[in-house]
């Protein structure tokens, strides 16, 4: 499934709606969980899950073609758990 | 760094300003986006947003574990668990607004 097909089924549950209505109420709920956590919030939907910023340290690595050390900078970085109800779901329970 | 957690609630304002539904609408249509992507997710579909990330069902295979704390060996049923890769974009907003 992609974005325009989520937005197609919620279009066809809500005939009342205007596409570009539904269409900005879809995109709204994605940008306001990238916003939270390019804020260094974590989003909590229960049953589906979470959505959190972990940080890495800053490390040495290495250029794998010439072997060579570089400095590698602290960072964060998206992370998702899946909620209990919807882990169990996949599952069959 | 914000330490805030935000919800459905924060999820359905943001809905309620930005097309002016009511609050009660507004919360059944972030349950509906969350429900249909649970739905697509359960039967084995993946879910991709663009510029958002993908939604991806992975199969595990049976293995052996152990209780970390007593040693015990226990079997693992074999399963299915969700991964999430976020986009390109997602992955710059996060490290961009979060840089010190």
């Amino acid at each position: 499934m992609i974005r325009s097909e989520l937005i197609q089924k919620i279009a066809d549950d809500n005939p009342h709606l205007y596409q570009r209505d539904v269409e900005r109420i879809v995109n709204t709920i994605f940008d306001e969980i990238t916003d939270a956590m390019s804020r260094g919030d974590r989003v909590e939907l229960r049953g589906f899950g979470a959505f959190s910023v972990k940080q890495r340290d800053a490390r040495v690595g290495r250029n794998p073609r010439t072997g060579e050390s570089v400095e590698v900078e602290e960072k964060h970085v998206p992370f998702f758990k899946t909620g209990k109800l919807l882990r169990d779901r996949l599952n069959g329970k | 760094m914000g330490e805030k957690t935000l919800t459905r609630m924060d999820l359905s304002e943001a809905v309620f300003r930005e097309v002016g539904l009511s609050r009660n609408e507004s919360a059944e249509l972030v349950e509906a986006v969350l429900g249909h992507m649970s739905d697509a997710l359960v039967d084995g579909e993946q879910v991709k947003i663009s510029s958002f990330g993908t939604f991806s069902i992975r199969d595990k295979a049976a293995r052996v574990g152990r209780n970390p704390k007593t040693g015990e060996e226990v079997p693992i049923q074999p399963r299915r668990v969700l991964t999430f890769r976020p986009s390109h974009l997602m992955k710059e907003r996060v490290a961009a607004g979060n840089k010190r």
